[in-house]
């Protein structure tokens, strides 16, 4: 048994007058420790994927399975991070960190020195006391990437979480990510449309197909790759390869064409 | 110029300004009374019915000095900060209430929409009849003004926030009653603020038109009394009051809005 299991699920929309199919019978696991990457154009439905991923959709056929549990039954363990930090303005950075243990009534001394230890780790000293529109945006992911982990979840799920960044703090933060999850060994799935970045952060690449978002297709990416930090990944000779066969993929599927199947690697 | 210089110019710059603007505020304020006591003086108006501001003054000194006005001024402005508190919350528990349950909220919208567009002053007559002709109906007048439009403005605020901030919570596993605490109403916070503002206004004059109907003291009793022995002058002085108190009213709100905005950190 892996450690996240998708078993044929599919998720509507409805609305008065009408449907829509978002999702169409999506099956995949991943394992612990993995780092998913879920790819494809906007509008393929990877967000509501992530939602219902994170029990905050229910989906509507299927079963989402967490270590064996369905995904409502299994408490906490999932963190949840966001295009923007979404870091409550009306908060200190460290009741932005605590929320999590607010929440589930977990505070403590403990909690709160772990706390202002991750915030060191990830870079952020002496910002405790301070607000969030005391910081800059790429601190301010940081700290939502704190109060993501402050309650030690079992898979991390991200939302395109660096695409209001800045190119350079956006870099910055893929390194620290991904050597978190590593350190920490956390599962991870992350939401993309960045080409790129799927490949230099995570391990298999899910290209997903619209209207009904479909899995349409999986890459593992090399081991190679895996190993570096994004950064250094970005340079590599393969990373442009495997970069060149998604991108085609992508513009065969605009022209609505289908190309002869390479074999994967 | 050095860089002190100019800034020390755009700060003289700025003083200037305001002088200027306080000394029209004034000059207004000074031809305004003037025009009424020389109008009232050359018979260009009716003395009897508008009176004039000597008139009213040494009404104001008298009143004041025999405690006749006090008392009058006590109740009206109990009335109305009562009224405009407990309208205030009622309103927020109300729109708590309706955001809580996205059905109860569909099954109150038509009796919202047609409380709302009732002129509420209608039903005086109604307030009277039930919580007795005293300072009960006033205060419900004031209450029953403005409850409603804090319901909806408070409401439709509570809706409008971003809910991404929800799911963020929902993601640690909130309920939704921890949702709202932590998210909904701390996020509608500034229109709740907003509204504390309208509400000033809206209670003075649900107040005032309660006491036009029942009271035998207040503010707005002196008015309908002097009305009736055609007393202008206290009509006059009634309202001067009542200007003033609404306008010290108003400041402390805003005073309030401005300190609860800066522990916010917006």
């Amino acid at each position: 048994m892996s450690f996240l299991d998708l078993d044929h699920v599919s998720h509507h929309y409805f609305s008065k007058n009408s449907y829509t199919k978002a999702l169409n019978n999506i099956s995949m696991s991943v394992k612990e420790g993995e780092f998913i990457a879920l790819l494809g154009p906007s509008g393929c439905g990877k967000s509501t994927l992530l939602s219902i991923m994170a029990g905050i959709i229910p989906n509507t056929e299927g079963r989402v399975l967490l270590q064996g549990k369905e995904i409502g039954d299994s408490e906490m363990g999932i963190g949840y991070m966001l295009q923007q930090d979404y870091l409550f303005p009306w908060k200190t950075i460290i009741d932005n960190v605590l929320l999590g243990p607010k929440i589930n009534q977990t505070t403590s001394d403990e909690l709160k020195e772990r706390a202002v230890k991750l915030l060191e780790e990830v870079g952020l000293k002496d910002v405790s006391e301070k607000y969030p529109n005391e910081l800059s945006g790429g601190m301010r992911q940081r700290a939502a990437l704190v109060r993501t982990l402050i309650n030690d979840p079992k898979i991390l799920l991200l939302d395109e979480p660096f695409s209001a960044l800045d190119y350079q703090t956006k870099l910055k933060l893929e390194d620290l990510v991904s050597d978190l999850l590593k350190t920490y060994h956390k599962t991870a799935i992350l939401v993309t449309h960045d080409i790129g970045e799927a490949i230099a952060m995570s391990d298999r690449i899910f290209m997903m197909d619209s209207n009904p978002g479909t899995i349409a297709k999986t890459y593992n990416v090399p081991l190679e790759l895996r190993n570096e930090i994004p950064f250094l990944s970005r340079r590599h000779p393969k990373y442009q390869i495997l970069f060149d066969k998604i991108w085609d993929e992508l513009e065969a599927k605009e022209a609505g064409k289908k190309v002869v199947e390479l074999p994967n690697e | 110029m050095n860089d002190r210089q100019l800034f020390e110019s755009y700060q003289r710059g700025l003083k200037r300004e305001r002088k200027i603007v306080l000394t029209w505020q004034l000059t207004i304020l000074i031809a305004f009374f003037t025009i009424w006591e020389a109008a009232s003086r050359l018979y260009w108006i009716d003395p009897l019915l508008f009176s004039s501001p000597s008139k009213v003054i040494h009404l104001l000194a008298v009143r004041i000095g025999n405690g006749s006005l006090i008392t009058h001024l006590q109740i009206t402005l109990f009335e109305t900060i009562i009224g405009f508190i407990i309208g205030t919350i009622g309103g927020v528990i109300i729109a708590t209430a309706l955001w809580s349950s996205a059905r109860f909220a569909k099954v109150m919208d038509p009796y919202l929409v047609v409380f709302n567009a009732m002129p509420k002053v209608a039903l005086g007559p109604i307030l009277i009849v039930a919580l007795g002709p005293g300072y009960l109906s006033i205060i419900a007048m004031g209450f029953i003004i403005s409850v409603i439009v804090t319901t909806l403005v408070v409401f439709s605020a509570f809706n409008e926030v971003d809910p991404n901030y929800e799911k963020v919570l929902r993601s640690f596993g909130a309920t939704r009653w921890q949702c709202f605490r932590e998210a909904i109403f701390p996020a509608a916070m500034p229109a709740m603020i907003s509204t504390l503002k309208v509400n000033v206004g809206l209670s003075w004059v649900g107040v005032i038109v309660g006491e036009y109907l029942v009271s035998k003291q207040g503010l707005g009793y002196l008015i309908i009394y002097g009305f009736q022995v055609f007393d202008f002058t206290l009509v006059m002085a009634s309202l001067v009051i009542i200007a003033i108190l609404a306008a010290i009213m108003y400041k402390l709100v805003e005073k309030l809005e401005r300190w609860l905005i800066k522990n916010r950190n917006i």
